[in-house]
């Protein structure tokens, strides 16, 4: 008997009724919380603002609303609490840029010397603050396997500062301190942290991908964070419109186009390994997600960078071999199946 | 109940006894026993509920703690040197959102060179951190200071910094009274935050703030200091009548009533000196000591107070400002604005040199006949800067000073 699949792309408006309650989308329930309110200050077709408020909605939804973030300094923290405004509707605590994995330790251990294990503990921040300045605390969060899940939105470099370059700045990428001039124009290749895999050599319970082109997933991933107890790491992509040069209405768009070329690999690892894949059904060509991005433009020039295409499409593949995106024996995760 | 203990001991004690429920630890020396006394209180259950987490770094003890204050819970930790200057972010955070940690700060050099032994140059570094900071002079005042610290910290909801001389006092073994249980939890009642980190009543802590009114945040810390100038000796008031001792309170004149010379400072070395001024009364001197308990807030009346009739002031210090001279002595010399008297730093007992009486006497006697130079390096080996400046003029690559200066002392003593 052949096995029907059914797809669906994006939000589950239509079919969602459909599912048992706890499949229902966090989002589409008329009593759902709002963890980032609306009024704050992002740029519009802000990526990080979008994944932020589901992975946080899905956490309260999870905790019954018992639950604390602790945000590094960035983009989130800086447009969601201009004084004296806030547009957290959950007790939030800004320290500073390094620090949001510690002093999420702090919070948890303070909740369980006080005997509130029910309150969870969220520390979030963009990928300057994850993979660069913050790695050495939230290392040492996850050697100890604290009770903390860290969501890191990464969005590919330091936007709140001006679009410069972090470590998590894709190779060939444009940014103000790797522009495109010169020989070997934008972000150099062979630099750069894989940060799921580094959170995986940890061995914590539980590591996903995700992006805000599949927030079903984004919810299912959060949801399911904190179903573990340790720690959790939960890597987001989300597109900016500012730093990758887009339109403000292609956020989604670009970002499925990520997941789509095999730039972006979507998976969960439990306990340090891989266990299930979001497969890729309609392969396309890098050139397709690099080419509507600005900080990609120097390579579709007068003189085409074919060369270098052809460097980031060879990484592609990679992440489509070793992750068997589409390979039809790697098992897919989630409810789509 | 008296013990004869190691100093760092007397400090795990004193906290534990203020019951914290979160202790975050980073070794370095020399702070590192209190902390491992800690450890084995918290891990054989004796002080619970606490969680003692092992970080990756000061700055993420500091952090650590950060988040378990704002959380609500009792916050401890202890650093020295290096380890101070690699928490100094989280350490104006901490203040600047008003969060009551307590820290031990067990004195020590800062680098380079390298240096593990006792001077003041860590916590003075961090003087406009905010932090509350006092300096016991004793063991028992290290004790005593730590259960003070955390009422003070509380109820103003600032961060306290208990300094206390690296192995001078940290691994001194001698007689303390440590207090009852019973007698710390009347002293010092469970903490009740003024801001926490609450599911059932969300607030946004850390948020930014522009030039509307960080300055009013930033007075208000000022003002919360203030407010300490009161506190801290109501505080050390309760304790006398609690304990029956005297310890904390900002200052400590010690035979200062009309004392034409009178010396300041702060620490352990205030024993030497007491030794010393007794000796110089017995011979007909007329000196006194001021030792500072409370170096912030800066208790510039009572520093007047005490020094104001004076016809000359030795600001001791264990650290340098390089390019000036005295840390303590500018802030001495705030407090003396309009007296007119002779003013002498002497920078003394840097990474660990010992403060002789000896030298203290050749000093005092020098200062008494004021015949000091105002900034003075005691007991500084002239010739031995002489002979390496002298280097440095004649060789363009002259090498490492620190690396010369030991050479030189090695060939003439071998």
């Amino acid at each position: 008997m052949e096995r029907v699949r059914f797809y669906q792309i994006g939000s589950y408006a239509a079919g969602n009724r459909l599912l048992d309650g706890e499949l229902q989308t966090v989002q589409s329930d008329t009593h759902r919380t709002n963890s980032l309110n609306s009024g704050h200050r992002a740029c519009q077709g802000c990526g990080e603002a979008l994944g932020a408020r589901y992975a946080l909605d899905a956490v309260m939804r999870a905790t019954g609303n018992q639950m604390v973030a602790v945000n590094a300094t960035g983009c989130l923290e800086v447009f969601s609490t201009p004084y004296p405004e806030t547009a957290w509707q959950v007790p939030w605590l800004h320290s500073l840029f390094g620090n949001a994995p510690a002093v999420a330790t702090g919070v948890a251990a303070a909740l369980k010397a006080k005997g509130r294990t029910d309150v969870r503990v969220v520390g979030q921040g963009g990928d300057g603050g994850t993979v660069d300045i913050g790695l050495a605390c939230l290392s040492g969060m996850f050697e100890r396997n604290d009770d903390v899940l860290y969501i890191c939105y990464d969005n590919g470099g330091y936007m709140n500062t001006g679009v410069q370059r972090s470590g998590a700045t894709p190779h060939g990428a444009a940014t103000t301190t790797t522009p495109a001039v010169g020989p070997q124009p934008g972000n150099d290749f062979g630099k750069g942290k894989n940060l799921p895999a580094i959170a995986m050599a940890h061995r914590i319970p539980y590591v996903a991908t995700a992006t805000v082109a599949d927030l079903r997933d984004l919810e299912y991933k959060a949801t399911r964070a904190m179903k573990f107890h340790g720690a959790r790491y939960l890597h987001v992509l989300v597109p900016c419109p500012l730093g990758w040069r887009t339109a403000s209405n292609e956020t989604v768009k670009i970002a499925r186009l990520a997941t789509e070329t095999g730039i972006f690999p979507v998976f969960e690892a439990e306990d340090g390994e891989v266990v299930a894949v979001s497969k890729i059904r309609r392969r396309l060509p890098v050139a397709d997600y690099l080419q509507p991005q600005g900080r990609f433009a120097h390579l579709f020039g007068a003189t085409p960078r074919e060369d270098v295409i052809a460097k980031i499409q060879a990484e592609a593949d990679r992440n489509v071999r070793v992750f068997g995106l589409t390979d039809p024996e790697v098992p897919v995760h989630g409810v789509v199946s | 109940m008296l013990k004869q203990i190691e100093g760092s001991r007397g400090v795990a004690e004193a906290v534990a006894l203020s019951r914290p429920e979160v202790i975050c630890a980073y070794p370095i020396s020399p702070q590192t026993h209190i902390v491992e006394a800690l450890s084995t209180l918290v891990k054989s259950g004796e002080l619970a509920p606490c969680e003692f987490v092992n970080v990756e770094s000061e700055f993420a003890a500091m952090s650590v703690a950060i988040g378990a204050s704002a959380a609500g819970a009792r916050a401890y930790t202890a650093t020295a040197s290096q380890g101070l200057l690699y928490m100094a972010e989280p350490l104006y955070n901490a203040s600047g959102l008003g969060l009551p940690i307590v820290m031990t700060v067990a004195n020590r050099a800062i680098g380079a060179p390298i240096n593990i032994w006792n001077d003041h140059s860590d916590s003075m570094s961090q003087r406009d951190s905010g932090w509350i900071q006092l300096y016991a002079e004793t063991n028992q005042e290290a004790l005593d200071l730590h259960i003070q610290a955390f009422r003070i910290a509380e109820e103003l909801s600032l961060p306290v910094m208990v300094c206390m001389d690296g192995f001078v006092l940290t691994h001194a073994v001698e007689r303390v009274d440590v207090p009852e249980q019973g007698q710390v939890d009347a002293f010092l009642p469970p903490y009740e935050p003024r801001q926490v980190l609450d599911p059932e009543d969300p607030i946004s802590i850390g948020a930014m703030v522009g030039p509307d009114a960080f300055t009013e945040v930033r007075y208000l810390a000022h003002d919360k200091q203030m407010q300490a100038l009161d506190l801290i000796p109501a505080v050390a008031a309760d304790f006398r009548a609690a304990f029956g001792r005297d310890s904390g309170g900002l200052v400590r004149p010690y035979r200062c009533e009309d004392a034409e010379t009178v010396v300041v400072a702060l620490g352990s070395v205030l024993g030497t000196i007491k030794d010393t001024v007794d000796e110089l009364r017995d011979e007909g001197m007329s000196i006194g000591v001021l030792g500072l308990t409370s170096f912030r807030p800066f208790p510039l009346d009572a520093v007047r107070t005490a020094l104001g009739g004076a016809q000359r002031v030795v600001v001791l210090e264990r650290a340098l400002a390089v390019g000036i001279g005295g840390i303590v002595a500018a802030n001495v010399r705030m407090a003396l604005s309009g007296i007119s008297l002779h003013g002498y730093t002497v920078i003394a007992g840097l990474g660990g040199r010992a403060i002789t009486k000896a030298s203290l006497r050749r000093l005092f006697h020098e200062a008494a006949a004021d015949k000091l130079e105002p900034l003075t390096f005691l007991d500084l080996d002239r010739d031995l800067v002489e002979r390496e400046l002298q280097r440095t003029r004649t060789t363009r690559r002259s090498g490492p000073a620190a690396e010369n200066l030991l050479r030189d002392l090695g060939t003439r003593v071998g």
